[in-house]
């Protein structure tokens, strides 16, 4: 097991290096970050501009720009961003923050009512509920995220005022304009929306999975053997199904987290909810290259680490899966 | 007549694939829209009834609310919302048919090849689709977008960044790496079947398998990863334009996803048929596709049927 996981491990590091270089490159060609300097600072002198070349590792060449940009950031040394030229860990750290928060709230929720939708439609298959289960959740995954953060700021922000004379749950931000301090109340308040915009898509794929998982276990023969040693109904539910079931819905939660960020980006810009995503979208929208080349390791790096995750989880929770 | 039928099973496969997309009810609900949104797309000469920038009226004309000469009402410079509707879904069927051709063409070769032959090459465009799927996809799509939208000598191929040909070819570019994922998972599934190996036998070459036996019996999976193709490519496009990022098709006309866009900032100041009717037009299009490709897998996939 732990021969595996060291290798996997082994796999993982080169390929960071690797993705991160050519992230490097696509950014380079792509933003132009040498150009975004000068758009923003016009009046900056051809010293200042050799400067920012020199802490961001803008050289010509796209192999030694990358190493040294790799030195400056593997020792802490990050260069400010363009814009204001302020410091980019306080930022980038507030915005993780800010997005874990979002996402665990959202996948929590997602995830335990994904669950219980699936295999609340396992149970019966082909029946009703099956169907209702079923069609819903193909709706669930046929809405884009932007969409259904629309209609709901629509019923809910807009239009709830016009009838009832309040807002019911505020549409951005964290905290109404001008607060300062913690608050727990005020905060979830404002997180209602952008979590439901978010679980509607983890609720829809993972009642998905649940289900066909848990059909395929309950049709197998070791469920008829497990009835058949005269074990009660809930315990063989639960004792042999759901363990059996939940092996390939993990190993699938580990693989999706990309798709959790790329809703979490679209949700955290409609409701203006200073995250991460926000925080990609404004600096790649000024071509801020200091700003983005973090970002972007963090989510390259969380992206393998799932990955791995993935692997691991499987191997460990399905003993019939051999190692080599 | 029943009884003859019971002895003598003359049902094609065609034939039994078609009942079982038949009692996809769904599904045939899904023809039957989408067939209709498309009628009225293509017929658009006679269903549009103003021209894409054309006012519904002299102004006062902006933001009237759905009325007798504007059905689903105007927008910010008083055009009409119906009519911007179809020509825009026709932008974005355009974009969504053609990137997923192109993305299924792609896709077929490189997972046929890639699940035939293994090795070397099946490993690297395995991993590298897998680690491309991974991440974000609005972010790849984004960074590759300005990517390649700042090569100079790909312009004259790909057209410029706001085109609609340069979409088309992003998201063909990222297509093909989910079809070419079931591709090579069907390949390797039929590889060691039985007519391969006689195929094998009788020394036929393996182009001429991948061409006569592999593809035409993945026919299925493939239809399906071409509808799902359409779609993510439809979904995309809104994405992007949601985003600013989307195709600019030149004065004034429009696309679906532009119409979406245009929907965030009718949301606070309430014109709601500006944020109801583009969201609807794309949640229709997207799920009733969705039901017809889901249908088309439980129809050429029999294992499947047990637990449609």
């Amino acid at each position: 097991m732990l021969r595996f996981v060291l290798r996997r491990l082994a796999w993982a590091v080169p390929t960071l290096f690797l993705v991160t270089f050519l992230v490097y490159v696509a950014l380079r060609i792509g933003t132009n970050p040498v150009e975004s300097y000068k758009r923003i600072n016009p009046r900056a002198t051809p010293a200042k501009i050799q400067q920012y070349i020199e802490v961001n590792g803008l050289d010509p060449n796209y192999v030694r720009g990358y190493f040294r940009w790799l030195a400056n950031f593997v020792t802490l040394d990050w260069p400010r961003s363009i814009k204001g030229s302020r410091e980019v860990w306080p930022q980038l750290k507030d915005a993780l923050a800010n997005t874990l928060r979002l996402g665990a709230a959202a996948s929590t929720v997602g995830i335990f009512f994904g669950l219980m939708l699936g295999i609340y439609a396992a149970l019966r298959p082909g029946g009703r509920r099956d169907v209702g289960v079923n069609t819903a959740a193909f709706v669930g995954i046929s809405i884009p995220p932007y969409v259904s953060a629309i209609l709901l700021q629509l019923v809910f922000a807009v239009y709830w005022s016009r009838w009832f004379g309040a807002t019911l749950f505020p549409t951005s931000g964290v905290y109404p304009p001008g607060h300062t301090g913690f608050n727990l109340f005020l905060m979830m308040k404002h997180m209602v929306l952008p979590v439901t915009v978010v679980a509607i898509q983890i609720i829809a794929v993972y009642a998905r999975y649940m289900r066909s998982s848990l059909l395929d276990v309950l049709s197998s023969e070791y469920m008829r053997t497990a009835r058949s040693k005269g074990i009660s109904e809930r315990r063989v539910l639960f004792k042999h199904g759901l363990r059996n079931a939940l092996i390939p819905v993990v190993t699938i939660a580990a693989l999706d987290v990309g798709s959790i960020v790329g809703g979490l980006i679209i949700t955290e810009n409609i409701f203006s909810y200073p995250g991460m995503g926000k925080y990609f979208l404004s600096s790649f929208g000024e071509g801020d290259f200091p700003l983005l080349m973090p970002w972007m390791v963090i989510i390259v790096a969380s992206v393998l680490l799932f990955n791995l995750l993935a692997d691991v989880s499987y191997a460990w929770l399905d003993p019939r899966i051999r190692l080599e | 007549m029943a009884v003859v039928d019971t002895v003598l099973p003359t049902v094609s496969p065609r034939r039994m694939a078609f009942n079982r997309f038949v009692s996809h009810k769904a599904a045939v609900v899904s023809v039957f829209i989408l067939a209709t949104l498309v009628l009225f797309v293509a017929l658009s000469p006679f269903t549009a009834r103003y021209g894409v920038n054309e006012a519904v009226q002299a102004p006062p004309n902006y933001f009237l609310s759905p009325r007798a000469n504007a059905w689903l009402g105007t927008d910010d410079i008083g055009r009409d919302l119906y009519s911007r509707l179809i020509y825009g879904v026709r932008v974005s069927l355009i974009i969504g048919l053609f990137s997923a051709m192109i993305s299924v063409a792609i896709g077929c070769l490189v997972g046929s090849v890639a699940g035939f032959r293994g090795g070397r090459f099946d490993d690297v465009v395995m991993r590298v689709t897998d680690l491309f799927l991974a991440f974000p996809f609005l972010v790849t799509l984004l960074v590759m977008r300005n990517m390649l939208g700042a090569i100079t000598w790909l312009t004259p191929v790909i057209g410029e960044l706001s085109s609609v040909r340069f979409i088309i070819v992003l998201f063909a570019i990222f297509g093909w790496m989910g079809v070419a994922r079931i591709v090579r998972g069907q390949v390797l599934a039929l590889k060691e079947r039985e007519f391969i190996e006689a195929a094998r036998a009788v020394g036929a070459s393996r182009w001429y398998i991948v061409r006569r036996h592999l593809l035409p019996n993945s026919i299925g999976p493939i239809m399906v990863a071409l509808t799902f193709s359409v779609v993510s490519a439809i979904i995309g496009e809104s994405t992007l334009a949601f985003f600013g990022y989307g195709p600019q098709a030149g004065a004034g006309a429009t696309s679906l996803g532009i119409l979406v866009g245009q929907a965030k900032g009718a949301v606070n100041t309430g014109f709601w048929w500006l944020a109801l009717f583009p969201c609807l037009t794309l949640v229709t299009i997207a799920l009733t596709i969705n039901f017809i490709g889901d249908a088309l897998r439980d129809a050429t996939d029999p294992r499947m049927q047990k637990d449609a």
